[in-house]
């Protein structure tokens, strides 16, 4: 008994030596905590610039700091954010805005319509839909808080692209700022939205801060998308880099965090089981996999191998690979402008949907003359969702008798990887995987593996003439209907030249603690309108 | 002694000057390009080119090396091709957390690891010597990542007395910045003390079969002065020397400790520049550890004069 005191004693003077440390600091902590949301983001932010990069973080980020002419709603249509009102001539060749007033840049200067033509100008440069819009634009010029588009010929998609929403983003920047070469980073983060960035507290590879804008005159429509009025809430939102999942977790559950925006499927469970944390879908459109070829190399420049692996396509086991056993997590989706979006169709997916042929996929193959030729399967194991979509690829094409070599490094090396067109046998590719947020599928204007213009089209580089043609007809449809047409047939199209196949969609659940309130559903996260309630 | 300091220093030059051109060649040769990256996964192959056009990438080798050397010449270690910041500020920003995990994992680490060497090695094969060899082996074998999981499951979880992760600057107050620091140490203290107990305890084995111990106990002195007086100072040499190590490793960085407790300190700063190839960062960071690396080296070689007055240089 007496030993076992003694031996008790460093253990307890060990206790009280931590719960002593975390009293002095837990009074401070607990001061700043109720306006402050503190959220674990999907990535790193490293680039303060959304035209110059399209990675993701900072498209969340221009959301924060940025605003924008037109937002789309959650009907995905385009509602003015910071326009007041806008005119379209009769002959559809002339647009006139005017800002809302009292509009004003984080530095004091008020937002003027020359700042939004020097910005579309910029976003026009880097932005395939932009560069469309701009080739439209004869002239733009500005007066005081309006501003007028002079198109060359009608372009029914203008107000749509300023409503983009997802990268890149045509966020309204000053003059000065966007004046910046589009090929070179900005060096301010001057904008006009619902936060500030507060530059000197960046970490990069840790923490970036934002404050309530206190200047921000929101709009008085409800949220919605992006749309409607973005009233900040909270007075500071730090977004927390943790690189590690299961710390990442462990925080969310210490209430160390409040939001951890892309938990893994596999810690879900953990999460549904503490009843101060919620669960949720929030992005009501997801996210597609997505299976490329490389068009140019052997053996996939025949487009009857491509046909072949597409064959072996087996959605489901892609699905189950990437977001796991629960069903209510993904699903079957043959549509290339994303199941449940106007565009959507099975057109050309028959197929597809139907699920594996190995019979068919190997008569494919053989016509195809295939001889054993090598393919390069590029992976990166450090983005599970690509390497889990590439070890079913392999395995499929292994049983179908294909030369296949899994060849997996990491994602830097990946993209670096598949911008060369070198045949595989001096370090080629022939096929890789990625997959893409719905926003950047919805619609042929903005979806990018669906185009087939050769050298300028996305990696991979397929060439088909009557995908190209179809594309520019479509930018030129009067309405819904024609576009739906429009759309089926290119997507149509795209299944028999087999650019790409869609393994999938899915959706990447989020989870925050019970404390939170307001989460906007969409496919982008926003922090607007999230109210954070004592106690959580 | 002096001139062997200033000799000693001056010959860092060359050496950072070998390690300058091996890791610009290296990281010019390795797969990678920053300006994909950028790019993202949407962009084509033409802005992919007008990317690395801005940014320098597809001049030749020796003009992207001789504006390097040139810029370093000037102090300026250049600037991250991501972020758009100075590499000395992100360098500056990560060095407080590394520093203070390294000093802190140090003292625990000494007064721990040495008396168990040397409590072993007195007591060389008792069960206290196989016990502590028992702590040896276990801190070498437990892989950083599990006891920074049982860790933060124990005390942070289950207990709730400690955060999971991050760091808080000392200039936010002490508190904050000691809790932030406790399991990120005892995670490296065990290996370190681990590594340092057993080089003790055979550089105290080694000493203590040595004649003069025998004649110092036969004169009847003691057992602590015998084992401190004598015998450890003459083992202090292999010692200071694995503390040294310890150090350098230390300061480079212990990647998974930080990426475990989402620490920013060098480490991850390291790993996260090579996986998005930002070449200004890895090019300075690395310069950074040949030089600590040197000075460190440095600073056991000086220790060894007073450690062992033989020693002269």
């Amino acid at each position: 008994m007496k030993h076992r005191a003694k031996a008790g004693r460093p253990l307890a003077a060990i206790l009280f030596f931590l719960a002593a440390v975390a009293l002095v600091s837990a009074g401070a902590a607990a001061q700043a905590a109720d306006k402050t949301i503190r959220f674990i983001a999907q990535a790193d932010l490293r680039s303060l610039d959304p035209i110059w990069t399209t990675a993701y973080i900072t498209r969340n980020y221009g959301y924060m700091i940025y605003d924008t002419l037109f937002a789309v709603d959650k009907d995905l249509k385009p509602q003015p954010q910071m326009v007041d009102k806008w005119t379209e001539s009769p002959d559809k060749l002339t647009y006139t805005f005017t800002l809302r007033p009292g509009l004003k840049w984080h530095d004091g200067t008020p937002v003027t319509g020359a700042d939004c033509i020097a910005s579309i100008a910029r976003w026009g440069k880097r932005d395939a839909l932009g560069q469309k819009l701009m080739e439209a634009v004869d002239k733009m010029s500005a007066e005081g808080e309006s501003f007028t588009i002079a198109l060359k010929a009608p372009f029914p998609l203008l107000i749509e692209g300023l409503a983009k929403l997802s990268s890149n983003t045509p966020f309204m920047m000053p003059e000065r700022i966007a004046k910046t070469d589009a090929f070179t980073q900005i060096t301010e983060s001057i904008g006009s939205g619902p936060f500030k960035f507060v530059r000197e507290e960046w970490v990069p590879g840790n923490k970036a801060v934002f404050v309530k804008n206190t200047d921000y005159v929101p709009r008085q429509e409800p949220p919605s998308f992006a749309a409607g009025g973005k009233v900040v809430k909270v007075d500071r939102v730090e977004w927390l880099y943790i690189p590690d999942a299961a710390t990442a977790a462990a925080a969310l559950n210490a209430g160390e965090a409040d939001w951890y925006e892309q938990p893994p499927a596999d810690l879900l469970p953990l999460f549904r089981a503490n009843k101060d944390i919620v669960v949720a879908n929030v992005d009501p459109l997801g996210s597609q996999g997505i299976l490329r070829f490389n068009s140019l190399q052997p053996p996939f420049n025949n487009v009857k191998m491509r046909q072949a692996v597409m064959a072996l396509v087996n959605q489901k086991d892609y699905m189950r690979a990437v977001a796991g056993s629960d069903e209510k997590l993904w699903r079957v989706c043959v549509a290339m402008f994303v199941c449940g979006t106007p565009l959507a169709t099975d057109a050309g997916g028959e197929q597809l949907l139907k699920g594996p042929d190995l019979a068919k996929a190997k008569e494919l193959i053989k016509e195809a003359g295939y001889k054993g030729e090598k393919i390069a399967l590029i992976s990166a194991t450090d983005q599970p969702i690509v390497h889990n979509q590439a070890l079913v690829t392999a395995e499929a094409l292994k049983n179908a008798g294909l030369n296949v070599e899994l060849q997996a490094n990491d994602w830097g090396t990946l993209i670096t990887r598949r911008a060369g067109k070198a045949p595989v046998e001096k370090g080629g590719w022939s096929i890789f995987h990625t997959w893409i947020v719905a926003p950047d599928l919805l619609s042929p204007a903005v979806n990018f593996p669906v185009r087939a213009n050769g050298d300028g089209a996305w990696f991979g580089w397929p060439k088909d003439d009557e995908i190209e043609k179809l594309r520019d007809e479509w930018f030129k449809a009067p309405d819904l209907a024609e576009q739906k047409r429009l759309a089926a047939e290119i997507q149509k199209r795209a299944y028999e030249i087999a650019s790409y196949v869609p393994t999938g969609q899915f959706l990447i659940p989020t989870a925050y603690r019970k404390s939170l309130t307001g989460i906007i559903p969409a496919p982008v996260v926003f922090l607007w309108n999230v109210e954070k309630h004592a106690g959580g | 002694m002096f001139a062997y300091i200033v000799r000693r220093t001056l010959a860092t030059i060359p050496v950072m000057g070998v390690v300058a051109l091996f890791v610009f060649s290296l990281l010019y040769l390795s797969p990678g390009d920053p300006a994909a990256i950028i790019a993202g996964d949407t962009a084509t192959v033409a802005d992919i080119m007008r990317i690395r056009q801005k940014l320098g990438l597809d001049q030749p080798f020796f003009i992207q090396f001789g504006g390097w050397v040139w810029r370093l010449l000037h102090g300026d270690l250049g600037i991250s091709i991501f972020t758009n910041l100075p590499v000395m500020t992100l360098i500056e920003q990560r060095v407080e957390p590394t520093v203070a995990l390294t000093i802190s994992t140090l003292l625990v680490t000494i007064p721990v690891a040495i008396p168990l060497g040397v409590i072993a090695a007195w007591k060389a094969g008792t069960w206290i010597d196989r016990a502590v060899m028992v702590f040896a082996v276990l801190g070498f074998s437990v892989p950083t990542f599990v006891l920074a999981y049982l860790l933060i499951f124990g005390f942070s979880i289950g207990l709730d007395l400690l955060p999971v992760q991050g760091y808080s600057s000392i200039r936010n107050g002490f508190g904050p910045f000691l809790q932030h620091l406790v399991l990120p140490t005892i995670t490296l203290s065990l290996f370190y003390a681990a590594l340092v107990a057993r080089i003790t305890r055979a550089s105290m084995l080694d000493v203590l079969a040595q004649d003069y111990v025998r004649t110092a106990q036969a004169k009847g002195l003691a057992t602590g002065q015998v084992l401190i007086g004598h015998a450890l100072k003459n083992a202090a040499v292999p010692i200071a020397t694995i503390i040294g190590i310890g150090i350098a490793l230390l300061i480079s960085g212990v990647v998974i400790t930080e990426t475990v407790y989402a620490i920013p300190g060098i480490g991850r700063l390291t790993v996260d520049a090579i996986l998005r190839r930002d070449y200004p960062i890895i090019q300075g960071i690395i310069l950074l550890f040949s030089a600590a690396y040197v000075l460190v080296n440095l600073a056991v070689d000086i220790s060894y004069t007073f450690l062992d007055p033989r020693i002269r240089y």
